[in-house]
């Protein structure tokens, strides 16, 4: 089981700040715990100011061709919008950003593990479960599972042709985030302070 | 002393390192960098380089100090967490070891431990930052460190000849901005992307050494070429060994192509790193020839 978590109200604000955004919600598995009231106030927040082109309420977005099917209803709303918000565990996030490759696309859920069984995760995006989801600031595509040593601020000197030192099948997460930040330009990204990770947080809720 | 305050003097720095044994007996080690390494500014000492495990950096750092060397600890995350860094910090401190390298460390799969836990609890810009961070009398846990507290040169690596140099720019900036005093490079065998990567690093403003490591031989070239990141020797180079394969063996070709490396690049940057990988002996014919 996992739950997913808003991030705090004042990230969120400032991700969606100045933005047009479309917004995504995902309901999909029964074994995720999602913020529904919480999500549904904030979104009407949102939408009050002006800048939301579309709220979608949908499920297993982290099945690729689900999601396209379901994305594809709303082009002209995620056309008109400088970026997607999507509420959904870290699978679901990644799949919307590798779909829509030239959008920015933000994470508003921090995802978190509980012992029993996992939601639908298929395909090649992991999520980690990590409960500090790093994905708005490495476009959509997660340091943590995509980099065989979890780095989070930055490849290290090992990648040999894009290739990870780990893995030579496995091409360097890095050099992927890397790209994908320069494609939306979001390079500033990476002037973000030095992260350090809290490890706590796992057992701070499965506790 | 420390390495920063030859870089203030202005001085084209000299480094080079030495790899502890997988063993105890360091007699050596010592007695070769004595020998072939007392003129220089620091000697390096590596962390269980490419994760093969030997004598530790911090004690072959400690017995080179006390030949009067001063040494350059340092440090991976691959081997230890938060807690164990921060100690291995604070005991170099006490022995009046006072420059570090601060790496990610490659991964225990290239090692000679290949079942062994990867801890990267940190990596090389949260620990330049837990440096900083101890430096100013707390530790990363937010907590007072008893007494006056540290103070160190907090050198980093940067690949200048890598692939994706852009991304090693933009980490670069992340280790200036977690604060970082000065850079050392991966080996560089093609000085014009050395010389087109440093028109992009000075705007940090630190003090970068060049990197270089002396050719053994052409095989040697081409297993770099095959396996190692960010390293790229030209085929001409790989001629040049293999044209006379008794000057090569004896160290005179590797050392003529390194000096003209170090002298190409030497107008864009501050000072040398030398990688001697069991040839330190020829690093006082190196220094020569490149006219240091």
């Amino acid at each position: 089981m996992l739950i997913t978590q808003l991030k705090a109200k004042e990230t969120i604000v400032s991700l969606a700040a100045g933005k047009k955004v479309f917004i995504i919600n995902c309901h999909g598995c029964k074994e995720v715990h999602f913020p529904e009231a919480e999500a549904d106030e904030l979104e009407k927040e949102l939408a009050k100011a002006g800048n939301v082109t579309g709220i979608i309420t949908t499920d297993y977005i982290c099945n690729p061709d689900n999601m396209k099917l379901r994305l594809e209803a709303h082009k002209s709303e995620i056309d008109a919008a400088d970026a997607v918000l999507v509420l959904s565990c870290g699978v679901g996030v990644q799949t919307v950003a590798a779909y829509l490759e030239d959008k920015k696309v933000y994470a508003a859920c921090d995802t978190y593990p509980l012992p029993g069984f996992q939601g639908v995760t298929p395909l090649e995006y992991n999520c980690d479960q990590c409960g500090e989801c790093y994905l708005n600031l490495t476009g959509g595509i997660c340091p943590i599972t995509a980099c065989s040593k979890s780095l989070v601020n930055g490849q290290c000197g090992g990648a040999k042709n894009g290739r990870c030192e780990v893995d030579g099948d496995m091409e360097c997460g890095w050099e992927r985030i890397y790209r994908r930040l320069a494609q939306v330009g979001r390079l500033d990204a990476l002037k973000c302070p030095t992260q350090v990770r809290n490890f706590a947080t796992d057992d701070a809720t499965s506790k | 002393m420390k390495i920063t305050e030859a870089f203030e003097r202005g001085e084209f720095v000299v480094t080079a390192e030495v790899g502890p044994p997988k063993g105890f007996h360091i007699e050596h080690v010592l007695e070769e960098a004595k020998t072939y390494l007392s003129g220089i500014t620091a000697v390096n000492v590596t962390d269980n380089q490419s994760s093969v495990m030997r004598l530790g950096s911090l004690a072959t750092c400690k017995a080179l100090k006390d030949e009067g060397l001063t040494p350059i600890f340092q440090l991976t995350c691959r081997d230890r967490n938060r807690i164990a860094l921060q100690s291995d910090l604070l005991s170099a401190a006490m022995f009046g070891i006072e420059n570090l390298l601060l790496l990610t460390g490659d991964h225990t799969k290239l090692g000679d431990h290949k079942a062994a836990k990867p801890v990267f609890d940190l990596d090389s810009v949260s620990l330049i930052h837990t440096v900083k961070q101890l430096e100013s009398g707390v530790d990363l846990g937010g907590n007072e460190l008893v007494g006056e507290p540290p103070k160190f040169a907090k050198g980093a690596v940067v690949s200048p000849c890598s692939d994706s140099v852009d991304a090693q720019l933009a980490k670069m900036e992340r280790k200036v901005a977690a604060g970082c005093d000065y850079f050392q490079t991966q080996a560089v065998f093609e000085p014009e992307k050395f010389i087109q990567f440093m028109e992009k690093a000075k705007q940090f403003g630190k003090p970068v050494q060049v990197g270089i490591i002396i050719p053994k031989s052409a095989g040697m070239a081409k297993f770099m070429n095959n396996n190692v990141a960010g390293i790229h020797v030209p085929d001409e180079m790989i001629e040049e060994l293999k044209a006379d394969k008794e000057k090569t063996k004896a160290g005179i070709t590797g050392v003529e192509i390194a000096a003209r490396i170090i002298k190409e690049c030497k107008p864009y940057c501050q000072g040398v790193h030398i990688m001697a990988l069991g040839w330190e002996s020829k690093v006082p014919d190196l220094l020569k020839a490149a006219g240091i």
